[in-house]
């Protein structure tokens, strides 16, 4: 129903070539983790599907083309979480969240109370509903990242588009922000694009993971299947150690390829 | 769940919240409308020839239904009240409001805070139309109006459509600096012009000069009906842009991914803003400072969100230059001072005033 395909796209900023010929598929209600190494084109793909960038090439969700939709009709089916959302000075948690409500009034119109409803029940849902009245600038990282998921999901489109939900944010913030996603994707049928720096939490919370490397798809599949050492060590020039977890994924743990010499003195076990 | 109506806890800023939105203090409106009135009043009532306070209301009040009554005023004091002081009193509140307003508006959708209504050359444009009005054409008329109001409307909208076209040429709108740079270029070069032929025609100096510094002088209502359309129009505009104008604020890339295309709702108000700004310039000279000291003291004593800024910068924008004309007409009288001096030092102080006893970082 809110399928999201991508057919041959391109993608460049003054003509620097970022993503080329990409085809990706996303069913609806599954949470795809794009990842790859700094400047693999994760979030110019966010991006382009939030046509915030020319694309060449086919996006399309439940087989409309996005291009053929009005910037309103689009904000009503993909909702992006950025990576380091503005927070206007001074501007209170509700009216910040009541602008996801946006595509949904017209030019000059005015939110009435079915929009005060939606808001209402989305910050009591984000555990938000006391710092309503909170100026932005006045919230810890963890509450801004609820605020600006609240924001999105006001829109109440079926796809959630996230750019590195957890940067920034300490373990235990992390992991909440990331429960609270997989929450709300079982909760709402919600479709979730995030592009994902910690390979461990894509590991766990997406069903599928896609590898990118210089704009190009590398692989794709279960995060069993791509997860791998060989690919790691071969796409980010890394050490790592991939651990299976017990029934929650997979765990990538970076690994020091010359131990130093002291380690064995201090009784610090070697990997 | 929340019901409906529910109440949100009080806000720390002043502006009430129901339920998300900061809505208009009515306090603050009322306080905008009584020192409206009473500037209107004192405005009103100062002038070489002494007019009492009685006689002054009375004239005011007659002709409101039911509220007015016979006026004591004489002939004279009715015809210097209705044909001089009362018109320019309206002009004031006219020209202040909109100024005000259009730099509210300014600011909302460029971002920044310095911004204010010639920020993209209505200022520079308007003065090198009156300028060469003056030098070449003086005292000549266009289908009944004066030539040099009417090159100074030309002027600053020329100037502004020069400024956004060079900005869609250098950046495609993508940003707004491109479109500010485009404004200061274009200013400049203005200026330059302007100067120019100001020092060529120094015969004119004096009248060039006191055009730009800014003046309410008129004769009767006809300024008030030339101005009034577009002002309304202009102010109308921005207020229904209230909402957008907050939404702005996430930044360009953010709103467009809300379904709002930031380029149309500048465009929109931009155009809207200038129109209303090259009027009340055309009329009154590019008075200075208002623009900015008036939104700028509405965001540190009341709240940030244009919802509330807009509405009350059309009231103490309006209240603030007719108090500023009293003062122009009474400090040095008989003579009248340039009354974008007098905004100045008037503003100026009181605006550090109001920044350092409010929270300083709100800015």
């Amino acid at each position: 129903m809110s399928d999201v395909l991508l057919r041959g796209v391109g993608i460049a900023y003054e003509s620097e070539v970022v993503v080329s010929g990409l085809d990706l598929t996303i069913s609806s209600g599954e949470w795809l983790a794009l990842i790859g190494p700094n400047g693999a084109g994760k979030t110019t793909i966010l991006r382009a599907i939030a046509r915030l960038v020319a694309h060449e090439g086919e996006i399309s969700i439940g087989g409309e083309a996005i291009a053929s939709l009005s910037g309103r009709e689009l904000a009503r089916r993909v909702a992006m979480v950025m990576q380091e959302p503005h927070m206007p000075q001074g501007m209170s948690v509700s009216q910040y969240v009541m602008l996801g409500r946006s595509p949904h009034l017209t030019y000059f119109g005015k939110e009435g109370r079915a929009d005060q409803r939606v808001v209402a029940e989305i910050l009591e849902r984000l555990s938000l509903d006391r710092l309503a009245a909170r100026p932005l600038d006045h919230l810890s990282g963890g509450e801004r990242q609820r605020a600006a998921i609240a924001r999105a999901l006001a829109q109440q489109a079926p796809i959630l588009l996230v750019d590195e939900p957890t940067s920034s944010l300490d373990v235990g913030h992390q992991q909440e922000v990331l429960e609270l996603i997989d929450a709300l994707r079982s909760e709402q049928g919600l479709t979730v694009i995030a592009a994902m720096h910690e390979l461990t939490l894509a590991g766990q919370y997406a069903d599928r993971v896609a590898l990118l490397v210089g704009g190009k798809l590398v692989a794709i599949g279960a995060p069993s299947e791509v997860l791998t050492e060989p690919a790691i060590a071969n796409h980010y020039h890394a050490h790592v150690q991939v651990l299976s977890l017990n029934g929650s994924g997979r765990a990538v743990v970076p690994v020091r390829s010359h131990p130093p010499p002291s380690a064995s003195d201090s009784g610090e076990a070697r990997p | 769940m929340l019901t409906l109506g529910r109440r949100l806890s009080r806000p720390l800023e002043a502006a009430p919240l129901l339920l998300g939105l900061p809505r208009l203090p009515w306090l603050w409106a009322g306080v905008g409308v009584v020192a409206l009135l009473g500037a209107a009043v004192l405005g009103v009532l100062v002038g070489p020839v002494h007019i009492g306070i009685g006689v002054v209301i009375q004239t005011l009040l007659a002709p409101i239904p039911f509220v007015g009554g016979a006026t004591s005023a004489d002939p004279s004091q009715a015809s210097i009240l209705w044909s001089l002081r009362i018109p320019r009193v309206v002009l004031g509140a006219i020209v202040g409001g909109m100024l005000a307003t259009a730099g509210a508006a300014y600011q909302g959708v460029f971002r920044n805070p310095l911004a204010d209504p010639y920020l993209l050359g209505a200022a520079a444009g308007a003065n090198l139309g009156a300028t060469l009005a003056i030098a070449f054409a003086p005292g000549s008329s266009l289908i009944g109006v004066n030539i040099v109001p009417l090159a100074g409307f030309v002027g600053a909208g020329l100037a502004v459509a020069g400024a956004y076209t060079l900005g869609r040429t250098v950046t495609g709108l993508r940003n707004t600096t491109g479109l500010i740079l485009s404004g200061v270029a274009i200013a400049a070069f203005f200026n330059a012009i302007q100067t120019y032929i100001q020092q060529a025609q120094t015969s004119n100096i004096r009248q060039v000069y006191s055009w730009i510094l800014g003046r309410l002088v008129t004769a009767g209502w006809d300024g008030v009906l030339l101005v009034l359309p577009y002002v309304v129009f202009s102010v109308g505009v921005i207020l229904l842009h209230r909402r957008l104008l907050d939404a702005l604020s996430v930044g360009d890339e953010e709103v467009t991914s809300l379904g709002i295309s930031a380029r149309r709702v500048r465009l929109i108000v931009v155009v809207a803003a200038t129109l209303g700004t090259a009027a009340v310039v055309a009329i009154a000279g590019t008075i200075a400072f208002v623009g900015i000291i008036i939104p700028h003291t509405i965001r540190l004593l009341v709240g940030r969100s244009y919802r509330v800024v807009v509405p009350l910068s059309v009231l103490f924008g309006a209240a603030f230059l007719v108090l500023a004309d009293t003062a122009a007409r009474t400090v040095a009288a008989p003579a009248e001072l340039p009354i974008g001096v007098i905004t100045a030092f008037i503003g100026a102080p009181f605006f550090i005033v109001v920044t350092r006893s409010t929270r300083a970082a709100a800015l």
